[in-house]
C-alpha cells in the first residue's frame, strides 16, 4: 500500500523574510479600551479597600468565607449569607520571581523582578487564595507558608483598587 | 450510542512563523485529512472546528472566518473553544456528532496563527486575568503557570533538574516527528542554564510560540468499516471544568482532570489505566505540565512521577511513551492544532504508521488529554484499535 | 444578602478604567500562499487575478488556494482585467467613532468574475451611483506598490 502523507503545508518564514520586503504583509492594531462594571460584591469589596479593610463573602450552606467576595457561591449555586470583614495577613501558598514583562520582554539588568503571589488571607476558608505581590523581602528568602501582612498605601491616595495594597511583606 | 472511528488525520508542520493564511493552514491539514482516508468533501456530513481565542489571529468571530478552509462551506459547522483545551475538546464535540446518530461523516479541525499577535503572544492572555481583581498587579500568563509549578514542586519535593527531565524527553521524541519546528537535542543542563522567565520556570520548560493546523476525520462504525481495514475506535471521552476562581484550586493537583478522565475510562471499560493505556499524550505547554497531567490521569501515583520518569518507563520505548509525538515542547505550540495534533499521532501510533517514532509491540489504548483556559478545564480522549 | 441586595443608584455603580493600561497590541497578518502571488501581480503589473476551479466553474477573486466547494487545489491562475461592476455600495457620512466625516465616502463591492472586492469608489457623485454600474481600478504610480489593497488607490466610473 502507498505511504500516506501525514504533513503538509507550514512554510516557514524566517526573520530575515519577514524584513525582507518580499513578504507582503498588513499590521493592525485594534486602537479600543474597555471599561468594566465591577458589580454588587466587587464594588463593596473595593469600597472596603479604600477603608483599608478587607471583606469577604460568606456561605453557610458551604462553611466557606470566600474571597474575593462573591453574589453567589459557585459550590451550592445559592447567594452568599452575608458580609464578613477578615484580616489583612496571611500565608503564602505558592510564589514565583517574574523577570519578564506582560508582553514577555524581559526586565532591564538592575530592575527589581515581580514577586506575585498566591496569599491565603487569615480569615478565609483555607485554600481560599488570592493573587498578589510581596514586597520588602529578598527573592531568595520567600518560603511557602510564610506569614505576610497587607502594606497599605496612605489612605489620601488610595482609589478603591486592589492597588490599594501595595503588596505583602513577611511578619 | 454510536461506535465513532477515526479515519483518517492531517497536519502542517508546525512553524514559529507560517507563510500561509489561517484559513490555508486549515485547508492543508484539512485536505492531507481527507486524502489520508480517500474522502472528498462531498462525503462529509459536517464540521467541528477548534481555535483558541481570536486575538492570536487577530481575527474577531475566527470561526466564521476560519470554517470554509475547514471544509465547511454549505455544512453544518460549529466553533468549540475551551482556552487550550481546544484541540481534544473539538474532537469530542465532533464525537457527539455522530455518536448521535445524527451524522455519519465529521471533519475536526484546529487551527492558530499565534505569530500575528505582536509584540509577543504573551501579550495576549492580558485579558484572561480578572479586569478588576487580578489586571492591575500587571500580570502576565507565565505568572500562573510559575505560581501552579512552584507549588506542585514543593508539594512533591520535585526539583528544577526533575522538571527539566520533560523537556528533554519531549523535545528527544520531537526530533523524529517531521511535523516539528526544533532541530536540535537539549540536555538538562541546557534546560537549567536557559534564562529564567518566572522562576521556577526556565525559557526550554516552555512550549514555544507556533503557527499550524491538525485534522482528523470521525465516522459512525458502517461507515469506518467500509473504509478502512485500520478504524481507531474512540473509546471514551471525558470533560471537566473548575472554578474560575484559580486562587482556591488546589495548585498540585489537577482535580478537573481527574474527573475528566474518570468519566472516560468508565466509558471505555478500563479499571486500571495505568497498566491498561499503551500510549499517553498528556498536555505539555509547560514541563511540569505533563508530570502533573500524567498523575490526573491516573497514569502514575502522585509524587512519583519523576521516579518513573528516571527509570525511563515514560521514553519511546518504555512501559508507558509519554508524548511519542514529542508534544508541544518537541514539536510546537499552535494552542488549538496542538491538542488535535495528539490524538492525530495516537491515530498514527495506534496503526502502526509513526515511522521512526513508533512505539514497539502494538500498543493497543492510547490516551490524549489537553488542558485551558484560566486553568480549570481538561479534555481526555481513550482511543484503541 | 446577594439576593436582596442590589446598587439602586446609578451613583452608585462603579466601574473599572484601566486608563493607561488599554492592550497595547497589534496584529501582523501575512498574505499568505494566495495572497503572496494575488499582490505580487498587483503590485508588479498592475494585474488582478483570480483562481479557477474548472469542476464548480467558478472563478475566485482575490485567488486563493482551494476551492472551497469541492476543496481542490486551484491551480488554474487567470488574468481577470482591471474592471468590474458595483454589485452593492453604501455611502459613509461618519468615522468610525461616529463624528461627521468632512465629505462621505462611497464604498463599493465590485464584482470581478465570481468574486467581490470591497473598495472606495472615486469620480462620481452620491447621486449618480447605480448598482451595475461598470467600474475600473487605479492603481497607484508603480515605486508606490507595497503588495497590499492599497495598491489600489481606488475603483472610478469607466
Amino acid at each position: 500500500m502507498q505511504e500516506k502523507v501525514h504533513v503538509s503545508g507550514g512554510t516557514a518564514l524566517s526573520e530575515q523574510d519577514v524584513h525582507s520586503g518580499e513578504i507582503f504583509m498588513t499590521e493592525d492594531s485594534l486602537d479600543c479600551a474597555f471599561a468594566w462594571d465591577t458589580g454588587v460584591a466587587i464594588n463593596r469589596y473595593l469600597t472596603e479597600l479604600k477603608n483599608g479593610r478587607i471583606i469577604a463573602t460568606e456561605c453557610r450552606h458551604c462553611n466557606r468565607i470566600m474571597l474575593p467576595p462573591r453574589l453567589f457561591c459557585e459550590l451550592c449555586f445559592k447567594p452568599s449569607s452575608g458580609w464578613v470583614y477578615i484580616n489583612d495577613t496571611g500565608v503564602v501558598n505558592t510564589f514565583s520571581i517574574c523577570h519578564v514583562h506582560w508582553d514577555a520582554s524581559r526586565i532591564k539588568e538592575g530592575e527589581k523582578p515581580y514577586l506575585p503571589a498566591v496569599i491565603e488571607i487569615d480569615g478565609a476558608s483555607a485554600g481560599m487564595g488570592i493573587m498578589q505581590l510581596l514586597g520588602e523581602v529578598e527573592p531568595e528568602k520567600i518560603k511557602f507558608g510564610m506569614k505576610v501582612k497587607a502594606v497599605w498605601k496612605p489612605e489620601n491616595e488610595r482609589t478603591g483598587s486592589i492597588t490599594d495594597i501595595k503588596y505583602f511583606k513577611p511578619i | 450510542m454510536r461506535k465513532v472511528a477515526i479515519v483518517g488525520a492531517g497536519m502542517t508542520k508546525f512553524v514559529r512563523r507560517a507563510l500561509e493564511t489561517p484559513k490555508e493552514l486549515a485547508y492543508e491539514a484539512t485536505k492531507t485529512a481527507l486524502d489520508s482516508c480517500d474522502l472528498r468533501l462531498e462525503d462529509i456530513d459536517c464540521v467541528a472546528h477548534g481555535s483558541a481565542p481570536d486575538a492570536f489571529d487577530g481575527i474577531h468571530q475566527k470561526g466564521e472566518y476560519l470554517a470554509d478552509g475547514c471544509g465547511g462551506w454549505n455544512k453544518p459547522t460549529m466553533r468549540v473553544y475551551v482556552g487550550g483545551g481546544t484541540g481534544v475538546h473539538a474532537i469530542i464535540h465532533g464525537w457527539h456528532h455522530i455518536a448521535s446518530g445524527m451524522f455519519d461523516t465529521c471533519l475536526v479541525v484546529c487551527e492558530e496563527k499565534m505569530s500575528s499577535a505582536m509584540p509577543h503572544a504573551q501579550g495576549f492572555f492580558l485579558t484572561i486575568f480578572d479586569a478588576i481583581t487580578e489586571r492591575s498587579l500587571h500580570p502576565n500568563l507565565l505568572w500562573i503557570f510559575a505560581l501552579e509549578m512552584n507549588r506542585y514542586m514543593q508539594r512533591y519535593g520535585y526539583t528544577k533538574e526533575d522538571m527539566a527531565l520533560v523537556a528533554v524527553n519531549n523535545k528527544r521524541n520531537g526530533l523524529k516527528n517531521p511535523a516539528s519546528q526544533f532541530k536540535d537535542e537539549v540536555t538538562v543542563e541546557d534546560v537549567l542554564n536557559s534564562e529564567i522567565m518566572a522562576y521556577p520556570v526556565s525559557r526550554l520548560d516552555v512550549s514555544p510560540v507556533s503557527d499550524g493546523a491538525a485534522a482528523i476525520v470521525l465516522a459512525a462504525e458502517p461507515v469506518a468499516r467500509r473504509l478502512t481495514d485500520k478504524p481507531i475506535w474512540i473509546e471514551g471521552v471525558g470533560w471537566t471544568l473548575d472554578t474560575a476562581y484559580w486562587g482556591t484550586r488546589d495548585l498540585y493537583y489537577p482535580r478537573y482532570l481527574d474527573k475528566a478522565a474518570r468519566m472516560a475510562y468508565e466509558m471505555a471499560g478500563i479499571r486500571e489505566p495505568a497498566k491498561q493505556i499503551n500510549i499517553a499524550e498528556p498536555y505539555d505547554p509547560f514541563g511540569y505540565k505533563a508530570l502533573h497531567h500524567m498523575e490526573g490521569l491516573q497514569l502514575s501515583p502522585r509524587g512519583k512521577t519523576v521516579e518513573l520518569l528516571r527509570d525511563g518507563h515514560f521514553a519511546l520505548d518504555g512501559n508507558l511513551p509519554m508524548c511519542p509525538s514529542g508534544g508541544l515542547l518537541g514539536v510546537g505550540n499552535p494552542i488549538a492544532a496542538a491538542g488535535t495534533m495528539k490524538v492525530c499521532e495516537l491515530f498514527w501510533q495506534l496503526r502502526g504508521e509513526a515511522g521512526e517514532r513508533q512505539v514497539p509491540g502494538n500498543p493497543r489504548l492510547g490516551v490524549a488529554q489537553a488542558w485551558g483556559d484560566l486553568m480549570q478545564v481538561s479534555s481526555v480522549v481513550v482511543v484503541g484499535n | 444578602m446577594a439576593i436582596l441586595e442590589r446598587i439602586t443608584r446609578n451613583i452608585d455603580n462603579r466601574f473599572w478604567d484601566p486608563g493607561s493600561e488599554a492592550f497595547p497590541v497589534k496584529n501582523r497578518y501575512t498574505a499568505g500562499m494566495a495572497g503572496q502571488r494575488f499582490f505580487k501581480e498587483i503590485k508588479e503589473n498592475g494585474k488582478i487575478f483570480g483562481s479557477k476551479c474548472q469542476s464548480c466553474k467558478i472563478t475566485y477573486v482575490p485567488a486563493r488556494i482551494y476551492c472551497e466547494r469541492c476543496f481542490e487545489r486551484l491551480e488554474e491562475w487567470v488574468d481577470v482585467g482591471t474592471e468590474g461592476t458595483i454589485y452593492s455600495f453604501t455611502v459613509v457620512y461618519k468615522t468610525k467613532s461616529g463624528k461627521p466625516k468632512e465629505s462621505p465616502s462611497i464604498i463599493v463591492a465590485v464584482k470581478i468574475a465570481d468574486g467581490l472586492l470591497i473598495h472606495r469608489l472615486n469620480g462620481c457623485s452620491v447621486e449618480d451611483i447605480q448598482i451595475g454600474m461598470p467600474v475600473k481600478a487605479e492603481f497607484k504610480p508603480k515605486a508606490e506598490r507595497r503588495g497590499g489593497i492599497e495598491d489600489i488607490k481606488y475603483f472610478k466610473p469607466l
